[in-house]
């Protein structure tokens, strides 16, 4: 398959990448590691007129650094590099956990958690890990624009980035070392897109409570949504599978999936319960809330 | 004459984009049209057409080879279908052409031989050079690291017994001979 002719420009600088934007107004794309968009374009599902290959940025824009309060994740960071990161396994595990569901090896060594999280597929995985962890985007276009991931999301395909604008960095808040987190996806054949992928965060506090959830769900919507009702049900809570399961169950009312290949919305609808309760008990697991469950009450 | 999609217009002259690469040791330098897939480049452009093009949706693997840098990555399987090829431009590339030494088979190339590891063949290239960057991850895994470390790859006769074992007894050669390529 041939994509459509399209105009290649690879600038060298920051300041470069905005002003060619700008000069095509939203007839140019940013190219990052092309795993999204190179097999749309394939497709001629995406025509863009320009292509701005962003690889000359990669040494400024790939990077893991962590500081006392957050973890900045450069744009152009691989998920191979995600996948690997030893900081990351040690300070937010959620993070490498689910790099090694995205694709397969050949598609996480190109593949850039920028250019993900600026395609915004609803049915894809980072989108839910930056929403459940509270991350904010970072744009450049000469000034520095700082988005919270809740408000990034604005439908399928589409984020609240102007065409001039480009996501430079992921900054996520550093948890306590004592939290529990849960990645879960489910996907029906190796490397696929989610049916749904769900992420926990649960920040345990006093008397065996939970102090604080944060519960993001995926590929079940038009954009992926945290489970605010769910999260209050949670919240000052000592937990019981009980009330996990409820909570579960008050996810779902949220989702709004569409019927395809990978099953009815009624079944996806059931899925989210599952996977969220899967989850939810996981994460409370890690976070030393409930014993560790038999696979049967999971 | 189809229409373009989107009603977008002629965005002016189309130039070609120079791309310099160094393939199984051999430096190349060429002007090509900046949707050329790098599968394409490999294939039509190098005559290197053990390098497969399978699905064409970087789904099977067949058109994976091993590239380098040239932006800080070091040796990694990826798949060439989905690149254009300005995109490699001082990128190192190997594919199974560049595996063999002096007539004699890399032990990867040798395991699929002895372990059966392929029937029609289609999927091997690919198949080798994953494996290949699989290793170089991980050179000591167990037989789930290696089903998962594949996984990128489809195979449509033999199935993927013989190829996991092939894969399991070349990381052992290999890891005793401590040589990677």
């Amino acid at each position: 398959m041939i994509p459509r002719s399209f105009q290649y420009v690879a600038p060298k600088t920051l300041p470069e990448v905005v002003r060619t934007l700008r000069k095509y107004k939203g007839d140019a794309k940013l190219l990052a590691g092309g795993h999204s968009l190179v097999p749309l374009m394939k497709l001629r599902l995406s025509n863009p007129q320009v292509i701005v290959d962003m690889r000359h940025l990669r040494p400024k824009l790939a990077y893991i650094k962590s500081d006392g309060k957050e973890v900045r994740i450069g744009a152009l960071t691989r998920h191979a590099e995600i996948e690997h990161s030893a900081e990351l396994k040690r300070v937010l595990p959620i993070f490498p956990a689910a790099a090694e569901w995205i694709g397969d090896m050949q598609v996480r060594n190109m593949g850039t958690i920028g250019g993900s999280l600026a395609h915004a597929d609803p049915a894809s995985d980072w989108p839910v890990v930056a929403l459940a962890t509270d991350a904010t985007l970072v744009a450049y276009s000469g000034r520095t624009r700082r988005i919270p991931a809740v408000k990034f999301f604005q439908g399928p395909f589409t984020t609240s980035l102007k065409y001039y604008e480009v996501l430079t960095e992921i900054a996520v808040p550093k948890p306590p070392p004592e939290h529990g987190w849960a990645w879960k996806k489910f996907e029906r054949k190796a490397g696929d897109f989610a049916t749904v992928n769900t992420a926990v965060f649960i920040t345990p506090g006093r008397d065996g409570r939970i102090e604080r959830a944060s519960i993001a769900v995926g590929a079940v919507h038009t954009k992926p949504y945290r489970a605010t009702e769910s999260e209050r049900m949670l919240a000052g809570k000592v937990p019981t599978i009980d009330l996990l399961r409820s909570a579960a169950e008050k996810a779902a009312e949220i989702a709004e999936p569409a019927s395809d290949l990978r099953g009815s919305a009624e079944y996806k609808r059931e899925m989210v319960k599952v996977f969220v309760r899967r989850a939810l008990v996981e994460a409370c697991e890690r976070a030393n809330l409930i014993r560790p469950q038999v696979a049967e009450v999971r | 004459m189809a229409r373009r999609a989107g009603g977008a217009k002629a965005a002016g002259p189309l130039s070609k984009v120079s791309v310099r690469v160094k393939v199984n040791g051999v430096e190349y330098s060429h002007e090509v049209e900046p949707r050329l897939l790098l599968v394409h480049y490999i294939r039509d452009v190098l005559g290197l057409t053990g390098t497969h093009i399978g699905c064409d949706t970087s789904n099977c693997g067949a058109c994976t080879v091993l590239m380098k840098g040239p932006w800080g990555d070091e040796w990694r399987a990826v798949k060439s279908c989905t690149f254009f090829t300005p995109q490699v431009d001082g990128a190192e590339i190997i594919t199974i052409e560049g595996l063999a030494r002096d007539g004699e088979l890399h032990p990867l190339q040798k395991a699929f031989w002895e372990h059966h590891a392929l029937q029609c063949g289609y999927c091997t290239p690919g198949m080798i050079l994953s494996a290949l960057g699989f290793l170089k991850i991980n050179p000591n895994p167990t037989r789930e690291e290696i089903k998962k470390g594949i996984s990128g790859n489809l195979c449509r006769c033999t199935g993927y017994v013989n190829i996991v074992k092939a894969v399991e007894a070349a990381a052992k050669e290999m890891r005793e001979k401590g040589s990677w390529i």
